[in-house]
């Protein structure tokens, strides 16, 4: 601040300060030197950690050099939180001490950032005078200012030593002035590059393949004629018959612009023989050596320059694409450190060695949560599989299986043969990538907790923790296998509330509603009353092994909490058999190209599942009301007779008795006996998902359609057909046909319909995600939800006033995340994404939500 | 909700003195408004001969939902508290025994100014009661009215519906009482075994419940056979079931979402008279030990006098190899209620003890047992309760020297048994795994377990010795680990033990969480 008047005069040079855009900036200078003042002009003030800031939380009193020890700690653990983040941040202290700058190296190197020092030298009296110009540090002995200047002066030379990778002097008043900061790109910075690309996984110096599959991918000489850029994972050399050939080629495109290339342990290992280090000629380097001594000297200088530049690893495509030699834990993507380098040339192994005795790989890729995807080589698989969005790309060239690359962001695998085995494995290629298709568990991380989604239909969700941990243990304990638990069905809202004589819930308002969200055409749907189930049919145990990783089942028929419908395998089996002879008649799996289908349906009856409940609850209230009645109106007719006034009384007794009676008839309906599948029925009524496709957002006409022919072709019985009306909400007409087709079919026992969009998936006027579907249940079926006397009129009345808001924001919610289910499904996202919005629909069916909605 | 009270007389006595006794006039029908609804007293017959009073309650079901709503979200009342499709309207519970004392005061204490000596004297009685619930069914309503003086007790059991014979009888019986007895002595009898019967209330049950129960008793109770159950029953601490039902609301939700009863999924822990009180007592304590056997043949087993339970000869089992290990660091994953937990840290050689389990009802219960919130610092650093799945990986029980899977495996479906088998050997990897689960052989030597059925509902499948090392070996040789196997409880020479126990040494030479923590 007093320094402000002499920053004004003359236009010093600027001097430019280089920065990396990440890292740790520790400011070292004596009390008063200006380093705050520096700090707020050239850096945002969130980038910016100062110790006495630190200290007056911790103590109120920015001075109190007794805080000091707690201020550090806060320090500390808030620079700590901003690197974790991947911020740059510059830390405000004096930081003259070494002891002091250790700590902090020490946390940018545990951050995988490179610190960087800026040192304030300014002379005593420019210090004192600043001190003496602040109240809060007036009286500040002159000698601490004078211990910091000589602390100061033997830290200078050390620095570098100390483990700053960028150090700038500044001496005096006016070098202050005329510093300049400059963010510099980090060398593994290349977001901004797009591509497309084509990553080219381990060469092993089998120039001819290599070959093969340049021009396989449409390369001309080194260069793409749609000005594509090929990324090399590395391991160009060792073991094959023409490392310098492959090189060379490499070399060439890297330098013309057309390749990027990461260094590969066996080009690190080249490297150092290169530069004369002492190295063991083994894994194929006695090759190289031997094809690289018929090569001149300034060709092995080009190589060894070329290698020595590599750097560990790229982020590409917005920060969507990591490409290394090994894999990479998202927390090292785009971090420089010594280990980052060693992680990504080499991996990360167990420390055991195997039968062979090989490093055995520590399976990084299962946990691999990160959203950017990373494409590798490293371990020589026998096919390429994405695992947690991860891909190996060494399928073993050298040892005679395949050279192969990626199309990004096509995910387009191209490969090309090897030509011959060129160099015996060590041991056999192993079946899977580290992990493997066993190898992807969930992790609880995935799931536990307070938790938001993200999710295309409706942004960010919550779930919150105690609904989280009541999930877990449904799903835990009592769900399928989660690999094929793709789906679980959202709640749906029941229409608004009817103010209708003698209804709670009437079609009007549902057709009023749907036209106000400026819907036009609904379809009715005939509402089965059986129990949700979810069908995921696949059409042989092989495609259900192939894509879901299961062995032994051919899919899954799962309740709406994700249970299996019946105990016994074989049963369910039986009813995947019949779905899957229907799905086969009606020729849908070439007309879909598919090898599994997902579908959403009622299983009939009720009874089936609800066996308990029925008798607890359901047919318990009605033979208490059987039992109690007669006995009632019995006695109350006696004392009528004998001219006690009991009129009223018992005209009221008679009527709940028969409101009493009309329930019993209510749950029967959905009652009956079965034997095996004799007297199942399923009522398959939206199609959605095949291989590939998220199908929730096609038509409901469209979708009856199939679904009507695979009733058609069910010859057993066990598939139902779902009535349907389609209703134009803007046509009168047309609306009193929905309501007319609704008091028929509930007039004669059926529990009601489910109006939807006919368009299916529908965004209102301002955007907003339209319910999916709302319910309109029949007067009959709703003394199942309300109680057997819910039609009187007083109670009618009172049951009108129930509060609508919370089930359909979380009807909307839930609907979100299981099309969110359905597109990661549908995408080949790993498994964790897809249990990840599952789970979260199920957690969300434990909010406190009125049940009778 | 209805009941009718009958007597016989003569021109000498009259019935209708039944009138008097009751302090309502025969000839009128009569209306009182109770707190849930209107009663109504009328007489449906009223000679000389043959006098009936009858007792209506009616109850308002819309009134009786939105009373017990909860403070949720949009007023929305919560599911176990709050049903709509409820019995209370039709069945005699608490609420008639509320309005039978209320509105026959004065006969209940058998004060009739008008006709003492027949209030204190013993009259022919016909008590009807069209829907009892009956927890317990006509056995039990049998047991507690038949020492009470009456000459015929029928109490019929009421069908669920004609029409589906197969789901049998509801736990409703229609009731006839005959007999004579003091018209006092039988309302107060109505008024306590009415709520015992149906096994619920309707209110808090404060402490003057003892003084209700000691007064309406008088006179009977103290000599009843069953005076334990009826106390019990009566002054039952509902307000601990509707805590823990407040406590798994979320999964009675899911429960309703699934039209099943939430008890079909919050099985997890034993329903056992295990509280804070009893757990304080040593010697319920150790009951409390034994109920955890509620294991069906094991709390058989285990309700044999001066024989240590089979479940604490597994805990001693799973202790001593643990001890044997050398661990001072373990995991007890799928702890329950935590007893393992508790006897881990009894010995000071177990420096840390984590304790595992889904089920959030098990770990209050656990933390209840430990007494976590009032253990002393240092104690409580040796322990964590967290809830986790073992379907699950989960980085937090990395570098553990063993955890413990006591009666745990069979718990899962067997297809999700590779998950846990990876979450615990693989991804863990703790230095031992002590596994026990029952051994099936063993099961014909239990006498109460009939044939083909396993030890617990939940179990989902139950191995024979030979199937339980066949999976072992197979996991220690996938994961690196060697297997001994140790019996738990009698080793019968023909089936084995009840019990069967496997200890897994990992015998790779450096794990992988090892590692990690050395890069």
């Amino acid at each position: 601040m007093t320094s402000t008047t002499t920053a004004t005069d003359g236009a010093a040079a600027r001097r430019p300060l280089p920065v990396p855009d990440l890292s740790l900036v520790v400011l070292i200078g004596a009390t008063g030197s200006g380093k705050s003042t520096f700090a707020r002009s050239r850096f945002k003030p969130t980038e910016v950690v100062s110790s006495d800031f630190c200290r007056g939380l911790v103590s109120d009193d920015e001075n109190d050099q007794s805080a000091t020890g707690d201020a550090f700690d806060v320090l500390h653990y808030i620079v700590g939180k901003r690197l974790a983040a991947g911020r740059l941040t510059v830390v405000d202290a004096t930081n003259v001490q070494p002891e002091s700058r250790k700590r902090l190296v020490r946390l940018a190197r545990e951050h995988d950032v490179l610190p960087v020092a800026i040192v304030l030298d300014l002379p005593e009296e420019v210090c004192a005078a600043r001190n003496a110009g602040r109240p809060d540090r007036a009286g500040m002995p002159r000698h601490v200012i004078k211990r910091h200047r000589g602390e100061l002066r033997r830290s200078l030379r050390g620095l570098e030593r100390e483990g700053f990778r960028k150090v700038h002097i500044l001496r005096g008043e006016r070098e202050v002035e005329s510093a300049e900061i400059v963010l510099e790109r980090r060398y593994n910075d290349l977001a901004h590059l797009t591509g497309p690309f084509d990553i080219i996984g381990d060469i092993h110096g089998c120039r001819s393949e290599l070959e093969t599959l340049l021009g396989k991918l449409g390369y001309e000489d080194g260069a793409h004629p749609e000005g594509r850029t090929a990324v090399f994972v590395g391991d160009l050399v060792d073991r094959g018959p023409d490392s310098p050939g492959v090189l060379r080629r490499v070399m060439g495109m890297v330098a013309a612009g057309t390749a990027l290339c990461v260094p590969g342990n066996h080009e690190n290992k080249l490297g150092r023989w290169l530069k004369g280090k002492k190295v063991q000629h083994t894994h194929g380097l006695a090759e190289t050596i031997e094809q690289l001594e018929r090569e001149d000297d300034a060709f092995r200088t080009q190589v060894r320059e070329f290698i020595d530049g590599l750097v560990s690893h790229y982020v590409l495509d917005g920060g969507k694409l990591v490409v290394c030699h090994a894999g990479l834990p998202e927390k090292y993507h785009g971090r420089t450190s010594g280990r980052v380098r060693s992680h990504a040339l080499y991996g990360d192994t167990t420390g055991e060695t195997d039968e062979f005795g090989l490093p055995v790989r520590y399976p990084w890729a299962e946990e691999y949560r990160g959203r950017a995807a990373v494409v590798y080589g490293h371990t020589p698989v026998p096919n390429t599989s994405w695992i947690n969005n991860t891909l190996c790309l060494d399928t073993g060239a050298v040892f005679g299986g395949r050279m192969t690359a990626l199309r990004w962001p096509e995910r387009e695998i191209v490969d090309v043969p090897a030509e011959r085995v060129w160099y015996e494995p060590a041991k056999p290629l192993v079946t899977e990538a580290p992990g493997g298709r066993e190898g992807r568990p969930l992790d609880l991380a995935d799931v536990a907790g307070k938790r938001i989604v993200e999710t295309r239909h409706m942004a960010r969700l919550a779930v919150r923790e105690e609904n989280a941990a009541a999930a877990l243990e449904v799903m835990s304990r009592f769900a399928v296998d989660p690999r094929l638990l793709a789906y679980l069905p959202p709640t749906m809202a029941p229409t608004a509330t009817s103010e209708r004589d003698g209804y709670l819930e009437h079609p009007a308002e549902a057709f009023a509603q749907y036209r106000a969200d400026g819907v036009g055409q609904v379809v009715c749907e005939e509402k089965h009353m059986g129990s949700r189930a979810v069908a995921l049919v696949c059409r042989d145990a092989a495609a259900a092994r192939e894509r879901f990783g299961v062995t032994g089942p051919t899919g899954v028929l799962h309740t709406r909490t994700g249970r299996p419908f019946f105990d016994d395998e074989a049963v369910t089996e039986e009813i995947l058999d019949r779905l899957r002879s229907a799905v086969t008649a009606a020729g849908l799996w070439r007309e879909l190209d598919t090898e599994w289908v997902l579908l959403d349906a009622e299983l009939m009856p009720w009874s089936l599942k609800a066996t308990g409940l029925l008798r607890t609850q359901y047919a318990a209230v009605g033979a208490a009301a059987g039992a109690a009645f007669p006995t009632v109106t019995k006695a109350l007719e006696a004392a009528a007779s004998r001219g006690v006034e009991t009129a009223g009384l018992l005209a009221t007794q008679r009527e709940r008795a028969a409101d009493a009676a009309a329930f019993t008839e209510a749950y029967r309906r959905y009652c009956w006996p079965t034997e095996g599948l004799e007297g199942v029925r399923l009522a398959p009524f939206q199609l959605l998902a095949v291989q590939g496709r998220n199908l929730a957002g096609v038509p409901h006409d469209q979708q009856l359609a199939w679904l009507d022919r695979l009733v058609e072709h069910d010859p057993t019985g066990l598939l139902q057909v779902t009535r349907r009306l389609i209703v134009d909400t803007g046509d009168e007409e047309s609306v009193r046909g929905g309501v007319d087709w609704w008091l028929e079919m509930t007039g004669r026992g059926g529990e009601g319909m489910v109006v939807k969009p006919l368009q299916a998936l529908v965004r209102d006027g301002k955007d907003r995600l339209v319910q999916p579907g709302v319910k309109v249940r029949g007067r009959e079926y709703l003394r199942i939800i309300y109680g057997p006397e819910y039609t009187r009129p007083d109670n009618l009345q009172r049951l009108r006033d129930r509060f609508l808001g919370h089930k359909r924001s979380l009807a909307l919610r839930e609907y979100a995340l299981g099309l969110e289910a359905l597109d990661r499904l549908a995408d080949g996202e790993p498994l964790w994404r897809i249990h990840e919005a599952v789970f979260a629909v199920l957690a969300l069916e434990s909010e406190p939500v009125d049940p009778r909605l | 909700m209805f009941l009718t009270i009958s007597t016989t007389g003569t021109p000498e006595r009259p019935a209708t003195d039944l009138g008097f006794l009751l302090h309502k006039h025969p000839d009128r029908a009569q209306t009182f408004s109770t707190s849930h609804g209107t009663a109504h007293v009328l007489y449906p017959e009223a000679s000389t001969e043959r006098c009936t009073a009858a007792l209506l309650l009616e109850i308002d079901p819309v009134a009786l939902v939105r009373r017990s709503k909860g403070k949720g979200r949009g007023g929305a009342p919560d599911a176990a508290l709050a049903r709509y499709v409820n019995d209370r309207p039709y069945a005699a519970s608490s609420l008639l025994a509320v309005a039978l004392s209320t509105v026959f005061k004065s006969a209940l204490r058998g004060v009739c100014a008008a006709l003492p000596e027949r209030a204190a004297s013993p009259l022919p009685l016909r008590i009807e009661i069209p829907a009892v619930p009956a927890r317990g069914g006509a056995e039990l309503v049998r047991a507690l009215f038949g020492p009470l003086g009456w000459a015929s007790v029928r109490a019929e059991p009421v069908p669920l519906d004609e029409r589906f014979p197969q789901w049998g009888d509801s736990r409703y019986v229609q009731l006839v009482l005959e007999g004579e007895l003091r018209l006092a002595d039988a309302l107060r009898q109505l008024y306590i075994l009415l709520p015992v019967l149906d096994d619920a209330k309707h209110y808090w049950v404060a402490p003057d419940e003892v003084d209700k129960l000691l007064r309406a008793g008088e006179g009977w109770l103290a000599e009843h056979p069953e005076q334990k159950l009826i106390t019990s029953r009566y002054l039952a601490r509902r307000w601990g079931l509707t805590r823990r039902a407040m406590e798994r609301l979320e999964l009675v939700r899911l429960a309703e979402a699934d039209d099943i009863e939430v008890e079909a999924i919050d099985n997890a822990v034993e329903e056992t008279p295990d509280d804070t009180e009893s757990a304080e007592n040593a010697e319920n304590a150790e009951n409390a030990e034994n109920a955890e056997g509620a294991e069906g043949a094991e709390g058989a087993e285990d309700a044999r006098p001066k024989e240590v339970s089979l479940a604490s000869q597994r805990r001693e089992a799973i202790l001593t190899a643990l001890r044997d290990a050398g661990a001072s660091s373990v995991l007890d994953l799928g702890c329950g209620q935590g007893q393992l937990v508790q006897a881990l840290l009894k010995d000071a050689r177990f420096r840390r003890v984590v304790g595992v389990d889904v089920s959030v009802r098990a770990l209050t219960i656990a933390s209840r047992r430990l007494k976590l919130d009032r253990m002393s610092e240092r104690q409580a650093d040796r322990v964590t309760l967290t809830q986790g799945a073992l379907t699950y990986t989960d980085k937090r029980l990395k570098g553990y020297d063993a955890a413990v899977l006591s009666e745990v495996i069979e718990h899962l479906d067997l297809p999700r048994l590779p998950a846990l088998e990876y979450a615990v050997f693989g991804s863990a990897r703790p230095g031992t795994v002590v596994v026990t689960t029952p051994n099936v052989e063993y099961n014909v030597r239990w006498e109460t377990l009939s044939a083909g059925h396993v030890r617990h509902g939940d179990h989902r499948f139950e191995w024979t010795r030979a199937e339980f090392r066949g999976w072992a070996e197979e996991v220690g040789r996938r994961h690196g680990y060697e297997v001994t196997y140790r019996p738990v409880g009698p080793d019968d020479p023909e089936v084995g033990p009840p019990t069967q126990m496997a200890v897994f040494t990992l015998t790779g030479p450096l794990t992988a969480q090892k590692e990690e923590k050395a890069a």
